[in-house]
């Protein structure tokens, strides 16, 4: 099928945008619509979603008639899912570890996304950005955040 | 004349020792800060704010301007570097600006900024010293009606922003609208979109999104690129922009300097629409338009200008009418009560002192910025020999707790991590991110104009074409459409016919 493959691209793009903004819009449903003159806050996001479906078929179709074709490449697991654990890491933890642990977590993983860096880096990796932010964001720029949080019994 | 007695009063003020001094630790302090990834200038004068309470209230406004303009300039520095723009204006000029970086012009993107700023900046303070009474006036005939049509221009021009099909850059503009409708509603406090997580109601914060759709994204990107090519030029060709590029940054610059100081003035986003609107006017009257988007120094020295002009500009109506025109002037309002000063028109008459001495002060941080740049600019470009093994760790590092020190809110950090991977699953699906971008920021005055403007005719639309500066606006919004979809439509054609000459 060369014209699906051509257009595997704008098929997988114009689905997402489908798939948002129906969610946009049933989501609206759940709020008071209104009218023109009185618009509720589900009238807009309704609006928009339903557009944004329209747009996301005419992707697809346009995908049909001149699909640009380029291979789309595999996705970098190992990346994607490293990355943002580590943000994701720092926002769970920034409270209760404090600046250091948090930061040092995030940085240890975020470093470790890249398949070429060992072990023994990331953790030298890490723990000199831990430092360096440290000095940057809570000792120069007064950043209120205990360097060492509830969760570690001193 | 009674301008160039203003103008005399404004230079003793700002010539004064501890003003320029006060005006040179603006600009250092707000570059430094503005330069690390994910802070733009909204979030260094929130960092920095407190530093100011003890200064007299002049010392304190200008050294907050120079923080603000110095930060602007940091943010493009890092939008250049690194891609991460840490405020929407930036965000086009990380497009062309990155782009230039990666093939080895970093240099010189970065010297076309800091001209481009300068001469927009000294441009623009002689608009504020000439014209702000009467631009506010104009300003104050805007209503809601005019706002939404200027909004819509501004969104349907953003789809030159983006290389690729224009259907897909109006599906992320309106993606981008969708996500700006996340939050409390202004109208009845209903929470929309939030799933119950209270952290949500005040909507998603603009820097998780530029941050996560730009800076993670693109670490995304480079890691992948890292297994199969390598596509970082590590090589640097000159530092300073050749006789053809000052050649090709010249035009760009005084057009961007007219649009800028213009647009500041509207209360809203005017420096944002100031940037975008400027890049898709270069691209439009460029003869080599397949140069935009692979390191189009018009697109750098245009926007970049725009957005001075219209940081410096957007004064007015602060100064003038007591309306914020951005986050940051917002900011300003809070730092000239807490000095017990009321913004309004009276600042002109009763501190005529702190409005000149401040326009004036302007000028001289200008020339503060680009006789500290320019030297730095080796130094900034150094910062791309960083192995990358270091690098993107540092960015994540600097940008989640960047982002985390805006509100001390987790969500802002969860939602880097969210838009790093949308961002980075669209960009693979041939979606640019830059237009979502503007989409996200406008999307909230688009929403409240419009339902304003339905409420003030009781809800008949043709309010819109009715009121002539309006229907102007609109007028061009279409021609803007139609000009973006005529040729993809011609292309499309083209590309038929040899389809069918394959066969």
């Amino acid at each position: 099928m060369p014209a699906v493959r051509r257009a595997l691209k704008d098929i997988l793009a114009g689905t997402l945008f489908i798939g948002l903004g129906l969610a946009f819009a049933l989501g609206a449903l759940a709020y008071s619509i209104g009218t023109p003159l009185r618009m509720g806050p589900g009238y807009v996001p309704l609006v928009l979603g339903g557009l944004l479906a329209v747009l996301g078929v005419a992707v697809i179709v346009k995908g049909f008639i001149a699909g640009e074709g380029e291979e789309i490449g595999g996705l970098d697991w190992r990346a994607l899912i490293l990355v943002s654990a580590g943000i994701l890491f720092f926002g769970i933890t920034v409270r209760g570890l404090g600046a250091v642990g948090a930061l040092f977590g995030a940085t240890l993983l975020a470093a470790l996304a890249r398949s070429q860096t060992s072990w023994q880096q990331a953790l030298v990796i890490a723990a000199g950005i831990t430092a360096l932010s440290v000095v940057i964001f809570i000792f120069a720029l007064q950043l209120r955040l205990p360097l060492v949080g509830p969760w570690i019994p001193v | 004349m009674e301008l160039f007695d203003n103008l005399g009063l404004g230079i003793e003020t700002a010539v004064r020792i501890e003003n320029l001094l006060y005006c040179l630790i603006g600009v250092v302090l707000g570059t430094a800060v503005g330069v690390l990834p994910g802070i733009g200038p909204t979030a260094t004068i929130a960092l920095l704010l407190p530093i100011t309470f003890n200064f007299q209230p002049v010392s304190a406004l200008i050294m907050l301007a120079g923080i603000y303009y110095g930060a602007q300039y940091g943010g493009s520095t890092t939008a250049i570097l690194i891609n991460l723009p840490g405020e929407s204006s930036a965000a086009v000029t990380a497009i062309d600006g990155h782009e230039m970086a990666r093939k080895g012009r970093a240099g010189v993107a970065l010297a076309t900024a800091a001209i481009g700023s300068f001469i927009a900046g000294s441009v623009a303070t002689v608009v504020i010293a000439l014209f702000a009474p009467p631009l506010a006036a104009v300003a104050l005939t805007f209503g809601s009606p005019e706002f939404f049509s200027l909004v819509v221009l501004g969104l349907i021009a953003s789809i030159a922003l983006a290389r690729g099909s224009t259907v897909k850059a109006l599906a992320m503009i309106v993606l981008g609208l969708l996500l700006g409708t996340v939050g409390q509603d202004t109208y009845t406090a209903t929470p929309r979109f939030v799933f119950g997580i209270r952290e949500l109601y005040s909507g998603i914060n603009f820097v998780s999104v530029a941050v996560g759709m730009f800076g993670v994204a693109e670490i995304l990107r480079n890691l992948e690129d890292e297994r199969t090519r390598k596509l970082i030029t590590h090589k640097i060709a000159g530092l300073w922009p050749t006789r053809d590029d000052f050649r090709r940054m010249a035009a760009p610059i005084a057009r961007g300097t007219a649009l800028g100081s213009a647009l500041g003035v509207l209360p809203g986003a005017g420096h944002v629409l100031a940037s975008f609107g400027s890049y898709s006017m270069e691209k439009r009257l460029s003869r080599r338009k397949q140069e935009f988007g692979h390191g189009a120094i018009e697109g750098v020295a245009g926007p970049e200008s725009a957005n001075n002009a219209a940081a410096q500009t957007s004064f007015i109506p602060l100064l003038t009418l007591g309306l914020p025109a951005s986050p940051v002037m917002a900011l300003m309002v809070g730092a000239l009560i807490i000095h017990g000063i009321t913004p309004g028109p009276n600042i002109i008459n009763d501190e005529p002192a702190l409005f000149w001495g401040l326009i004036v002060s302007m000028w001289i941080g200008n020339f503060f910025l680009v006789m500290l740049n320019l030297p730095l600019i080796g130094i900034w470009v150094k910062m791309l020999t960083i192995p990358y093994k270091i690098l993107f760790p540092v960015i994540i590092a600097f940008a989640s707790i960047g982002t985390f020190s805006l509100g001390l809110n987790a969500w802002d950090v969860f939602m880097i991590a969210f838009f790093g991977v949308l961002g980075y699953v669209l960009i693979k699906l041939g979606c640019e991110p830059a237009p979502l971008l503007l989409g996200f920021v406008l999307g909230p005055l688009l929403e409240d104009h419009l339902r304003r403007s339905l409420i003030i005719s009781r809800g008949d639309l043709a309010i819109f074409v009715e009121r002539p500066v309006s229907a102007v606006l609109l007028a061009l919004a279409v021609v803007a459409l139609a000009l973006a979809v005529l040729p993809a439509i011609r292309k499309k054609r083209e590309v038929v016919f040899a389809d069918e000459d394959d066969l």
